[in-house]
Formats: C-alpha cells, sequence, structure tokens
C-alpha cells in the first residue's frame, strides 16, 4: 500500500472515531417498558447523566420549625404587606429561608436597605412581595399541575438571584435578502434542532393553538400546516428536554393527539403549560418596568442579565423549575416544610412601584 | 502474478491510449450529436474504485443547460444560506447544517409573495425543477443515442416524480406553497418529522409502508446480487455477457447456490429486473403515500384505526379524558386547547 494509501486512510479512520465520539451518546442506556409490549412505550436513561440530574435535583435541609403563636409580623414590624399573617419567629424563618434560597451570597442586603428593613427603595424586594404571592397562587390554585407538592422559591432560584433556565425574545437577523422566520439556526431548547428557536412567546406567552393534528381521518376543519407543526414541535422537545423524559412520557408511541391513550403524565403536562402561561402573564411581565429600570441588578450587584435582548422580562418555561427532573427535585415535597408560604396575603399590594403596570 | 480486483488494487486496467468510445454520428447541435468535450487521461485514483480512464465527456445542450439552472439554483440557495447569518461565513460554515432556504408562508397560498419571504424558494425550486428536467432528458437522450434501453432514465424519472410530488404537485393540490419541504439538511429532515407528525404518524399510511418495503428490499437485493458476484469472482464472474452463453461457469454456480439455499433463483438477466422495480418502486409508492397526505387523508392514524388495520392495545392506565372537553375548565386562562 502507497503511503499516500495509508495516511488517507488513517486519516478516514481518525474522522470516522470522531464522528463517533461527538454525535453517539456513550453506553449504557437503559430503556425501561412503560407500556403495553410492543409499542415502543419506554423511557430512556443514561445512568450518568441520571447521576448528574439527581444530584442537582437535591432540596436543602429544612430549617427547623418555628413557632406559630405570638405576635404576627404585621404588629411587630412597618410595611409588611404579604406576610402580615406569619408570626414573629415564621416571618425570621421565612426570611432566612428566602436568603438561602435565592441570594446567599448577598445576603440580606440584596432586597432590603439594610439601614430601614421596611424600605421599600431596593426593587428586588418589591419583586420578591410578587413572587411570593405567585408562589402561593401556583401552590393553591394550580394543584392540577403541582398537586400537593407544591412549590417554594427553592424550586426555580436554586441558590441563584435569576433562575438558571429562563427565557426571553430572541432578536432575529435582518437582512435584506431572507426575511427572518425564527428558526433554521442552531435551536438550543429543541436540542439543537433546526426548528423555531423561541416556541415560547407563542405558547407560554400568548395562547396561540398547540394542537396541530387532525382529530377526523379525512381533511376537514384543520387549518395547521406543517410549519405550525414544527413550532409545537419545538416547545415539546423544549418540555422533553426540561424534564428529561422521552414523548411517551406524556404520548402514546401511536398517536401524539389520542388523548384516551395517552398516559396521565400528559394531563399535567397540559395544566403546567397553562400554568406558566398564567405566571407569565399575571406575574412575570407585569413586573418588566422594575427589571427595565435595572437591566444589569441591583446596584449592590450581582450584576446579571435582568432583561432579555429585545428588552423584555426573562420569563418562565418547563425547565425553569424542572431542571431536567420529570418532578422537581424528583417529587421530594419541599413545600410541607415551609407552612409559612402558605399564609402569604394574596390581597393588592401597597406599595406604588409594585401596582402591575 | 496479482490478481485483479475492482476495489482495492493496485493493478488497473488501461488500454495503451485512452478509449474515446463510439463514434458520435453525424447530425446538428439540437439533436444531441456534439463533439465530446475534454481530452482524456487515466487517473490512478479513479482506477482504484473503477475504470481508471476519465473522460471524454459528452456535455451537449441539455447537459450545459441543465448545469447553469443547477448552478443557478445552487447560488440562490447558497446565498439566502448566507443571508440568514447576516453574511457571516464563518457562521455559514459552522451552521451550514442547520441553514435553510424556507417556502412561502402560509399566508400566500400559491401567489408569488415578496422574494425575502419565499419568493427566493420558488425562484431557486423552478430553476432546479428544470435543471433536473433537463438532465433527465439528456439521460435519455444519451441512452438512445448510444442506442441503449432508457431505463436509467425511467428510474431517474420515479425519483423525480417523488420530488415533484413533495415540491410541486402536492403543494399545488393543498393550494399553499408553504406546505413543499424547505432547501436545507437538517431544516428538510424536521420538516419530514412534521409532516408525519402533522398528519397524524406516516407509520399507519399504507403507502408508506410499501415505500420501506421497496427501500429495504432493494438493500437486500443489492447485497444479495453483488455478494453473489462478487463470490464467484474467481470465476470470472463479473463477465456476466459471457456467462449467459456458456454453461457449467460462474453464473450457473450462482444460480445454483440460491437455488440449493431457498429452492429458486433469478435468472442473471430477471435479478436486474427485481433490482430495477424494487428501486423504481420505492420512490413511485412513496410518493403516492405523500401524494394523499392533506389531500385525502388528514390523520393516517384515525385512518387506520377506521379501517381496522390499527389494533387496539390493553390500556395499562386510566383513560385520560381531554382536558379541553371537560365540563367544568381549568382554572383560570387560555382559551380551551
Amino acid at each position: 500500500m502507497s503511503l499516500t494509501a495509508r495516511v488517507g486512510l488513517v486519516f478516514a479512520a481518525a474522522l470516522c472515531v470522531v464522528i463517533v465520539l461527538m454525535t453517539f451518546e456513550r453506553p449504557p442506556v437503559n430503556a425501561t417498558q412503560v407500556g403495553f409490549r410492543g409499542t415502543a412505550m419506554e423511557q430512556v436513561v443514561n445512568p450518568r447523566t441520571q447521576a448528574v440530574r439527581l444530584a442537582a435535583n437535591r432540596i436543602p435541609e429544612a430549617l427547623e420549625a418555628a413557632d406559630t403563636e405570638g405576635e404576627k409580623a404585621n404588629e411587630i414590624y412597618e410595611n409588611v404587606q404579604v406576610l402580615g399573617e406569619l408570626s414573629v419567629a415564621q416571618f425570621g424563618r421565612i426570611m432566612q429561608a428566602m436568603t438561602e434560597w435565592i441570594a446567599p451570597e448577598q445576603g440580606c442586603a440584596y432586597c432590603h436597605n439594610v439601614e430601614n428593613l421596611a424600605s421599600d427603595e431596593v426593587y428586588t424586594k418589591v419583586v420578591s412581595r410578587r413572587m411570593l404571592q405567585m408562589t402561593r397562587h401556583i401552590n393553591a390554585d394550580w394543584t392540577p399541575h403541582v398537586g400537593t407538592t407544591g412549590v417554594t422559591c427553592y424550586t426555580c432560584h436554586r441558590g441563584r438571584p435569576v433562575p438558571a433556565a429562563v427565557w426571553a425574545a430572541t432578536i432575529q437577523p435582518l437582512n435584506g435578502l431572507q426575511a427572518p422566520n425564527g428558526q433554521n439556526h442552531p435551536a438550543p431548547v429543541a436540542n439543537d434542532s433546526s426548528l423555531p428557536a423561541e416556541p415560547f412567546t407563542p405558547f407560554l406567552l400568548q395562547d396561540n393553538e398547540i394542537r396541530v393534528i387532525s382529530t377526523t381521518s379525512h381533511p376537514r376543519s384543520n387549518t395547521a400546516n406543517i410549519m405550525s407543526a414544527e413550532w409545537t414541535y419545538a416547545l415539546m422537545m423544549h418540555m422533553s428536554e426540561g424534564l428529561g423524559v422521552n414523548c411517551t412520557y406524556c404520548h402514546n408511541s401511536r398517536s401524539f393527539a389520542n388523548w384516551s391513550t395517552s398516559p396521565p403524565a400528559r394531563l399535567t403536562a397540559w395544566h403546567g403549560i397553562r400554568m406558566v402561561r398564567d405566571i407569565n402573564n399575571a406575574y412575570v411581565v407585569p413586573l418588566t418596568p422594575l427589571w427595565a429600570a435595572n437591566p444589569r441588578g441591583p446596584a449592590e450587584g450581582p450584576h446579571m442579565a435582568r432583561v432579555g435582548p429585545a428588552g423584555d422580562a426573562l420569563k418562565v418555561n418547563c425547565a425553569t423549575c424542572h431542571q431536567g427532573a420529570n418532578r422537581p427535585f424528583y417529587g421530594a415535597p419541599m413545600l410541607q416544610d415551609y407552612p409559612e408560604l402558605g399564609l402569604v396575603s394574596q390581597g393588592p399590594l401597597r406599595a406604588a412601584s409594585a401596582a402591575p403596570q | 502474478m496479482p490478481e485483479y480486483q475492482n476495489l482495492f488494487t493496485r493493478v488497473q486496467v488501461r488500454g495503451p491510449v485512452p478509449y474515446p468510445g463510439t463514434p458520435m454520428g453525424g447530425g446538428t447541435m439540437l439533436a444531441g450529436h456534439t463533439p465530446r468535450e475534454g481530452t482524456s487521461r487515466f487517473v490512478t485514483l479513479f482506477g482504484m474504485i473503477g475504470d481508471a480512464q476519465v473522460g471524454p465527456v459528452y456535455l451537449g445542450t441539455l447537459g450545459v443547460l441543465s448545469i447553469v439552472f443547477g448552478f443557478i439554483a445552487f447560488e440562490i440557495i447558497g446565498l439566502n444560506m448566507l443571508a440568514s447569518v447576516n453574511w457571516d461565513v464563518v457562521q455559514f460554515i459552522r451552521q451550514l447544517f442547520w441553514l435553510a432556504l424556507e417556502p412561502p408562508s402560509a399566508e400566500y397560498g400559491l401567489r408569488i409573495p415578496p422574494l425575502r419571504e419565499g419568493g427566493w424558494w420558488i425562484v431557486a425550486g423552478f430553476c432546479l425543477t428544470v435543471s433536473i428536467l433537463l438532465w433527465w432528458a439528456r439521460t435519455y437522450r444519451r441512452a438512445r443515442a448510444l442506442g441503449m434501453g432508457t431505463h436509467v432514465a425511467w428510474a431517474f424519472a420515479a425519483a423525480i416524480w417523488l420530488y415533484l410530488v413533495l415540491g410541486f404537485i402536492r403543494p399545488v393540490l393543498m393550494g399553499s406553497w408553504s406546505e413543499a419541504v424547505p432547501f436545507g439538511i437538517f431544516p428538510h429532515l424536521d420538516w419530514t418529522a412534521a409532516f408525519s407528525i402533522r398528519y397524524g404518524n406516516l407509520f399507519y399510511n399504507p403507502f408508506h409502508a410499501l415505500s420501506i418495503v421497496f427501500l429495504y428490499g432493494s438493500t437486500l437485493l443489492f447485497a444479495m446480487h453483488g455478494a453473489t458476484i462478487l463470490a464467484l469472482g474467481r470465476y470470472g464472474g463479473e463477465r456476466e455477457i459471457e456467462l449467459v452463453l456458456d454453461r457449467g461457469t460462474a453464473a450457473e454456480r450462482g444460480a445454483l447456490f440460491w437455488r440449493w439455499c431457498m429452492g429458486f433463483n433469478a435468472s442473471f438477466e430477471s435479478i436486474h429486473r427485481w433490482a430495477w422495480w424494487f428501486a423504481v418502486l420505492c420512490p413511485l409508492t412513496g410518493g403516492i403515500g405523500i401524494l394523499l397526505t392533506g389531500t385525502v387523508v388528514d390523520n393516517w392514524y384515525l385512518w387506520a384505526v377506521d379501517r381496522h388495520f390499527a389494533p387496539a392495545y390493553p390500556q395499562i392506565w386510566e383513560p385520560v379524558i381531554d382536558p379541553a372537553l371537560a365540563a367544568t375548565p381549568a382554572p383560570m386562562q387560555g382559551a380551551p386547547r
């Protein structure tokens, strides 16, 4: 064999090795049957990936329970608008917990003027009031999705002032030759496919039709086309990635549309989509002026983006809570240790800056 | 003495001078008898995988026009992809597999949209189609010029049928260019998956099933035939014509092998008909399946349920009821969907 041929063969072999290593997932990949045999209803899990996810989805040790007796917080402290029904001990406990959950490095000063804790001058305090009401609203009104497990601040924040998985509108390239169409670039939220890169505005902010599959065998009134199917597909890929599950966690392998043969998890997810839409519209977006006024966070830091490139708020999607787990913290019931979150007042907030615009 | 093999060999079959081919005959340019282009020479690399002689090539009017139109389409697609990354060449290379030239959106129907909103897709599609059809005519006329049958042209036509169904016939029947396939590596694959999802799982489309039968059947036949001929190489089995005339040779051994193995053997002529029909029927049936999707059948799963060939499986969990149909609406938010 000539030298050229040998070099060529070595190069080809090296290329094959690179392609294999870069493209494929290293085994083992374990498949668990979840439906009737022979219907490809299975969940695929790589134990190495799963170990990472399990480690990332642990709840912190609960603080020692607080005395519920005694004077209430609004009788002792000034300007307590949403946590007034808590006992003073409970009030102190939830403040401590929130510090650890959201701003462990910055401490109280992340939200408070430490000279005057009652002051609303730091905008993050105004935001956190609304977030407390949001948490209460989720746990009280969205039980079809969160069940009795519920959520706490930590479900999303996990020790970070801004949750790790959030989304904002993207700015699309503009030029004369091609009008932007929201797709055909690597889309991280859709598993690096070329599907639409930001399927959240239409489905998790607006309530555009997600369903594209006909309910009749012959053409009748379904106007959805293949392009709309791609938008739905991108959202579903986000859900799959965000929850660390396959399509068949919620859908029947034979018919994605059919409800009666779907696993029950699909019902939970259906409510989840509406819950996220509700959270974004009722809680996150109305706070945009506060973030727009502080696009890099409070003066003391930490300085990280509070708005997206288009100036809109960083919003919620499935991954914000789930973070790769089919149930946040794999169902560990964190909320039950924090009865304080069940006492949050849903009444209108007083401070002018807190009024949703 | 070195052994001659078609691949991986140091022995190359070369005449003393390159063979110019059969005479072109008389005639005019439009009749397709222009002289062949270029000089011919021997290339070792090509000799390793086939015939060492490269050229001369017949271009002709059809060939030149086909290449011109194909180049225009290629350029339009490439420049649109480059534009979609704001003319950044590095990003063009990095994102190449993701980039696309997308057909117009549904609101334009079958009208011609502005160039930047799908118009370029129509122009590129037109040029590519012209190029392909001219190339088809070229394969037909070159075969005729050599006095061959036109089997290659008709096999190519089967592939063109599928291409036209996807990009032209079906979109016209559906009344919208948006139903067509984007030009792009990953985007056309995503389109394929989305197509199956939108129309309720193409798995239940019987023509899709037939197409897969012929696709896999083609690979099986190709493997069987290729293996048989290679296995007979030591008896000169690749020289099929001589073997048809003489019995008791390599061809006979190949035939006996299959007769002993499975009781039946194709003949040396019929195996090529088998392979040709399997290959041709793959895009033919596939094209029919695509053509019926959305025009006649909107949800293949429900269609298969209607016709009792999608089996019902035991339900492992409680049946889930569509929450959008629930009597009491879900708390808060959103239209029932």
